[in-house]
Order: C-alpha cells, then structure tokens, then sequence
C-alpha cells in the first residue's frame, strides 16, 4: 500500500494523509492512496494542507499501516533516543 | 517591455541582445546577453560598443551572473545592465549592489514587494563598484571611519 | 566581546522584518516552496524528519551569558526544553514552528544573535579556536579577524548563490583546534619575517563525500589585503566552482581538478585585480574591532595552586582543563558527553546554569566547540573547585574531555532527513561500554567521530576512529575507519573493511583499542600506534 506524508507547513509537524478524515500526527490513521499519490498530493499541496510532501511504501500490519523504510518509521516514531518526545512509541524501528 | 524594472533613473533600452558569441561576431550589435557559463572578460575589448547586457539567470540559485556583473562594473562598463531569467524579488537587492540597472524577470514581480525589496538594507557590509546610485554606496566600514 | 553598533544592529533588525515579510508571503501561498527554501535556509531553517529544526549562529563560537540565557529561553518557549551544539559552534533546535520562526529572530535579535547564513550555498558562520583569547600557545586573538570576515560575508552581494555552501576557519596558533584545514578557506594567522601580523591561506579542504586536506595557497596575506584575498578565492569558485553536481561543488573539488598551482594563479591574477579596487577595510577597522576583544581584568595576584586532595576533582581537572595564558587562572571545558546521553544536548536549565556559571567564574564568556562542548575561557584556579562541584551537580562534570566518550556525533537518522543509520544510539552504546573512566584514560587521547550519512557532518573522516552509517538494503550498517585527525596532525581515516551492525561496531572499536593497547610504545596515542602499525594488525582482530 501507499501511504502519502509531510510536514504541516505551520508547525512543522509530520502529518499523514488519513483519506476523508484529512491529516493525521498518527500513522495508524494512515489510509492507502493506491495509485492517487500524485494527483492527491498535487491538490493538497496547492491548498497548503501539507507541505514537503512524498509517498510511501508501506504495509498493513495488526498495529495499522506501518511504513516499509526505517527512515519513514523513525518519522511515525518520533527520534528514538527521546522516547518522552515520540509521538508514537509502539512503532518497530528495526524489522524483527 | 513594459515589465520591465528599472532601479534607478535611467531609461530601459529597448535594443535587442544577441548571444556572446553573435556579438562578438558582428561589430554592429550594441547589445549582448552573456549565460552563465561564458566568460564575461571576452567583453572587456569591447565595452565602447556596448549599451546593454543581459545578465541571464535560467535558474535563480545559479549565482556567477553576480560575479559577472562585478566584472564588468569593475572595468568601468557605463551601459545598461539588466537581469533576465528566474529573477524573484528576494534577489533584487543584490543585483542591484552588483550593478545592475534594470530587471526583465520572467515572471512579473509585484511593484509594492519590489520596492520594500530593494530599499530593506539601510546598509551594507562591502563595497562594490558599480555605477548605478546604490550599488557603489559606502559600506558601513567606511563611513565608521570617516 | 563584540559588540553591535548601530549599524550592525540596524542589518540584523532588517533581516528579521525581511524574513517576517517572507515567512508571511510563504504561509499565504504567494512564495512555493521551492522558492521559500534557500529563504529560509538563508535564515537557518531547515525542514528536518520531525519538524522545522532552526540554527542559531554563534559567530566564532563566542558568547556571554545573557546570550547563552536567550538560548535558554528559545529552547524553553519555542522548542521542547533543549538544544543542540554543533560541530559548526552553532546551536540547533529540533522542534521549530514555522509560524514562530520571525518571532524567535526577533527574540535573538535583541541580544545581538541571528541564524544569518547559517545555512544556504553561501558563507556560513566564521569559526575559530575556541580557547581564543586564553591560549597559552596563540600569537593573538583570531576573533577579530574572524568578526572582520563575519561582517564582509553577511549578506555579500555577490557571494550568497555559490555552487555551495562555503565555511571558514581562522586559528592563530600551531596547535589546531578547529579542524581548519578541513574548511574550504583556513586562516592560520602567523607573523612573517619582518614580524608583521597576517593570514596564510589553506583553501579546499572539506569532509562530505570526498574529504579534502586543504592545501597552503598562499603563505602570508597582510592585514590589509585580507578581504581582497578572500574575495578573490570566493570570486574564482563562484565563476568556476561546478554547477552540474551538487556532489561536486564544494571548492575542494575545483581546487582539486583545477590543480592547487592553477587554482592559486588565477586567485593571484583576480587579487591583483581587487587590489586596485579598494574593497579592503582599512587596518583602522580591524584595529577597531580588536578593541572589543580587550583581556579581562584578571587577578595578577591570582594563586596559581591548586588543591587536589579530592580525587574525582583531580580527574576532572586534568582531563577537562587546559592551561591558561594568564597565571592563576584556567581554561575549563564543560563536556556535554555523559555516559549514555546525546552528543551536544543540552537542557534548558542546563544552558541557563552555564550561563549563571560563566558570569560568575568566567568574566562573564562561554565559548562552543566543534567537539560540541562548552568552555568557560577564564576560570581562576581558586574557584575551579566551587565551578566543578556546581557543574557536577547538573550532571555536567563528566570528566572525558578528549576521551573515547568525548565523541562527536551527527544527528543521525534520529533527526535528520539526510541520514542513512542512527547516530546516536551508537554513540550512547560505545559511551557505555566504555563507561569505565580509568579505562578511558588507560586508553588515553582517542577521537571517536560518527556520522549517519555520507556528508559526514559527524567529522568520521577526521576521528582517530571513524563510523559511518549506511542504508545497506534498509538495514542500518556501520563501516569503521582508523587513523583520521582535524588537528594539526591532519589527516583522513582509512576504512578498515567490511561493515558491522549497531552492537557489532561498539565491539569493533573494543577490538581496535585491544589492539591499541597490546601494541603502544611509550606514550604513543591510539592514532600514533595506528600510524606506527598500520591497518594491518587491526584487520586482522576485526575480521580473522
């Protein structure tokens, strides 16, 4: 699946493409844009909902869409050496 | 024409540029357009037939148009010197201390945005030599120790 | 301390209404992102993995404590309580809102502070020695010299689109502090023959992808040619420096494929040219300048004893203090490498507390490393032990300084958008296999670089041991490399071979000091024995 991300043009904040719910800080709301990344993306990126913005690899696990890369799941994550300032911390960084 | 900007008081001149290599070709052109890879001393011999030279920038982050711009306000070029390209008005002010005159950007550029652009820096840190009013102004070394 | 005049502070004021007006025209639409970028790049503000992170530029790594207070203050306000100092003397925040950003400019704005140029294709912060002004060993103080530079490079006309980003160095002692021959211009000020201060010119070195030792362009360059010189090096690299690949346009590669000889002689011809210009301050400028850098009013009867009868003080100042050019007094480092923690981070109430100390043990002065430490230039010698029982209690009296747990790192892929592999927790788990301090020093003088990328902002090329991380397959690997130094004895590290995972590196470099250990003479370092040896019998305990 795809998952589309960047970062709110405001704040700064990582943000997920969550389909008709708009965007999310939380990965696990993530939906599948298939084959719409590009068109969707294009649209809100001129209506500065989101800025920066990439797809990404990913597949859907128990804990929800979960990015394939390790640089993507460190963004979901939050830096792993500050785990007080996650914003998610049940993400695997490392594939098991 | 009419979009084009003018930094100080002089009139635009509406001869039309030939490439480096044209000019130089032909000993009755009075106006050039150098690219950024050409070397702008080739023109030094030249400058008494020159009344205008674009400076191209086909992309805004490609800065040796600067370089060239000093060079020949160094030589003591008197002719119009006007920016063409991927001119945005976050650059203005620098091509104006180069010694620039003039500006033929692509895309047109707010009057208002291009005013507080240009007239931002009550100072500047370097000298520069160009001919234009502002380019050449006193840099703040200078008037501390005058 | 320098301090703004009217004008310098009129420039700084403008930039921050500058960058208001464009943040503003970004966040209604009227600017793209593409055209934003160099902006606010321009003004130190990058889009990292998480956020904004926004560079505060610390000129020369020099600062007093109000300034250190401010810094304080953003990470408290704007950011998560805590900052980050840089191999660059500079300090970054990782949690940055773009809409506070103007705000946080104007904030340091009132403190004689700015992210000017802190990052962008253009001049970036002067650094210097970090021990300037106290060194025993320096001829004179590098920071005028370095405040003449910041002030000529700050909005240059002609110089902020280079090829790329561009830094500069200026030291003014034998000693190397400041990696300069690793800068694409280094400045050792020295005295020529007839005893007349200048600069001897080192242009082209740099790290990144293909490391660079800067070769000597020029031997001496008079005080009051300083500036055309420097034009002249700068205008060469913008006309000539290459375009075509970002990879390939720092200075070091057109030194390098231009050949030193041809670089020189068309910067000698061009600085012929600006000669006749008089683009070049007068002496008086400098001389002004200098002005503001006068030495503090030290004790002279100051009693250069120390008491040492407490044992973990008496580890903490042989390893964290240097000597000063004053007697009675003292140059001491504050580590920001404890067992197990971040690199270079420091808490907000930790920067205030350094702040609160340099005002009352330091003439009111702190200084950044690019080893990402703290100094207190002036302590005196009979207050040395009041400072290091305050700094303890902060958990700021690790007592590495220039051990294997003094480590540089990058930021890694915990925060930065370039990075490969983790940075950090590599460094946290070397720091606590070596946690031991009597092993550390057994161990002795040992520079540990890591960085998660290829741009090596983590200096590995210049550590007497050097990591890498890499992406292998997306699988985070980590290649070693031996015998690199950024002090005067520079020179770039060799890889040892094959890549280790994250616990396989921290075991590789306890195998290369095994070998350090069992092969030393004398009191050779680990990088002396390295040289001595060769890469040899250190393959040989990593891969047989």
């Amino acid at each position: 699946m795809n998952l589309l991300t960047g970062n709110d043009l405001k704040t700064g904040d990582v943000i997920w493409w969550a389909g008709d719910k708009g965007w999310s800080l939380h990965v696990a709301d993530a939906a599948d844009a298939g084959d719409e990344g590009e068109a969707i993306l294009a649209r809100e990126e001129a209506a500065r909902r989101v800025n920066a913005s990439y797809i990404v690899a990913a597949e859907a696990t128990g804990k929800g869409p979960m990015p394939l890369h390790i640089k993507e799941r460190v963004r979901a994550s939050g830096p792993t050496v500050r785990t007080d300032l996650a914003i998610n911390t049940d993400i695997p960084i490392v594939n098991a | 024409m009419t979009d084009i900007i003018i930094f100080n008081d002089r009139s635009a001149s509406d001869a039309v540029a030939v490439s480096l290599e044209g000019f130089l070709g032909a000993s009755n052109t009075t106006a050039v357009r150098i690219e950024p890879g050409e070397d702008i001393r080739e023109l030094l011999p030249h400058l008494d037939r020159v009344a205008l030279v674009e400076i191209n920038f086909p992309v805004f982050g490609d800065g040796r148009g600067y370089s060239a711009a000093q060079i020949l306000r160094e030589h003591g070029f008197t002719g119009e010197l006007r920016a063409i390209g991927d001119v945005l008005v976050d650059q203005l002010a620098y091509m104006l201390r180069c010694g620039f005159d003039s500006a033929d950007p692509d895309q047109a550029l707010d009057a208002d945005a291009v005013q507080n652009a240009l007239n931002r820096y009550p100072h500047v840190y370097q000298k520069t030599t160009g001919t234009a009013p502002i380019s050449g102004r006193r840099p703040i070394w200078e008037i501390r120790h005058e | 301390m320098y301090k703004y005049d009217e004008y310098d502070q009129a420039m700084v004021d403008a930039r921050v209404e500058e960058f208001r007006d464009q943040t503003r025209r970004r966040l209604a639409g009227e600017l793209t992102e593409d055209q934003f970028k160099p902006l606010r790049l321009m003004n130190g503000l990058y889009l990292q993995l998480h956020a904004y992170m926004l560079r505060v530029a610390i000129p020369y790594g020099t600062l007093n404590s109000q300034q250190m207070n401010m810094l304080g203050h953003i990470a408290r306000k704007y950011d998560r309580g805590y900052g980050h100092f840089t191999t660059r003397q500079n300090i970054q925040y990782n949690w940055i809102k773009l809409e506070d950003a103007p705000d946080i400019l104007a904030d340091l704005s009132t403190v004689e502070m700015h992210a000017i140029q802190t990052s962008g294709n253009c001049i970036r912060n002067i650094s210097s020695d970090q021990f300037a002004g106290a060194a025993a060993d320096e001829i004179t103080d590098p920071r005028p010299w370095a405040e003449l530079l910041r002030q000529w490079s700050s909005f240059h006309p002609e110089f902020s689109y280079l090829p790329r980003k561009f830094k500069i160095a200026v030291i003014a002692s034998d000693e190397d502090r400041a990696a300069m021959r690793l800068h694409d211009i280094g400045i050792q000020l020295i005295h020529n023959d007839a005893g007349k201060l200048g600069a001897k010119f080192f242009v082209g070195g740099g790290m990144g992808r293909t490391p660079m030792i800067g070769p000597e362009i020029r031997d001496f360059v008079p005080a009051d040619e300083l500036i055309h010189y420097a034009e002249a090096c700068l205008r060469v690299y913008n006309r000539y420096g290459r375009r075509d690949n970002k990879y390939k346009a720092r200075i070091k590669i057109l030194v390098h494929e231009l050949g030193k000889d041809e670089y020189t002689r068309q910067v000698e011809e061009e600085f012929a040219h600006m000669k006749t210009l008089g683009l070049n301050p007068p002496v008086a400028e400098l001389a002004r300048i200098t002005e503001f850098f006068p030495d503090p009013a030290y004790d002279t009867t100051a009693n250069d004893e120390l008491d040492l009868t407490d044992p973990d003080f008496r580890i903490w100042v042989e390893q964290n203090t240097h000597p000063h050019k004053q007697a009675g007094y003292a140059i001491a480092n504050i580590s920001l490498k404890p067992t197990g923690g971040i690199p270079g981070d420091a808490s907000a109430d930790q920067i205030d507390l350094m702040a609160d100390l340099a005002k009352e043990y330091s003439f009111d002065e702190l200084r950044v490393t690019h080893a990402q430490n703290i100094v207190l230039p002036h302590v005196k010698k009979s207050e040395l032990y009041a400072l290091w029982q305050k700094l303890d209690d902060a958990g700021l009296a690790p007592a590495n300084l220039d051990l294997i747990s003094d480590m540089i790192a990058c930021p890694g892929l915990d925060y930065c958008s370039l990075a490969n592999a983790r940075s950090i927790p590599v460094a946290q788990k070397i720091g606590q296999r070596f946690s031991d301090i009597g092993r550390q020093k057994e161990l002795g003088e040992l520079k540990l670089k890591i960085s998660g990328c290829i741009n090596a902002c983590g200096h590995h090329h210049a550590g007497h041991i050097g990591i890498l991380g890499v992406d292998r397959k997306g699988v985070e690997n980590y290649q070693l490399s031996l015998g690199g130094s950024g002090a005067e004895d520079v020179s770039l590290a060799k890889i040892t071979g094959p890549g280790f995972d994250e616990d396989g590196i921290v075991d590789a470099v306890e195998k290369v000091t095994d070998v350090y250990l069992r092969d030393r003479e004398g009191d050779e370092r680990f990088v002396d024995t390295y040289r001595r040896i060769g890469m040899v019998p250190f393959k040989e305990a990593l891969y047989d």
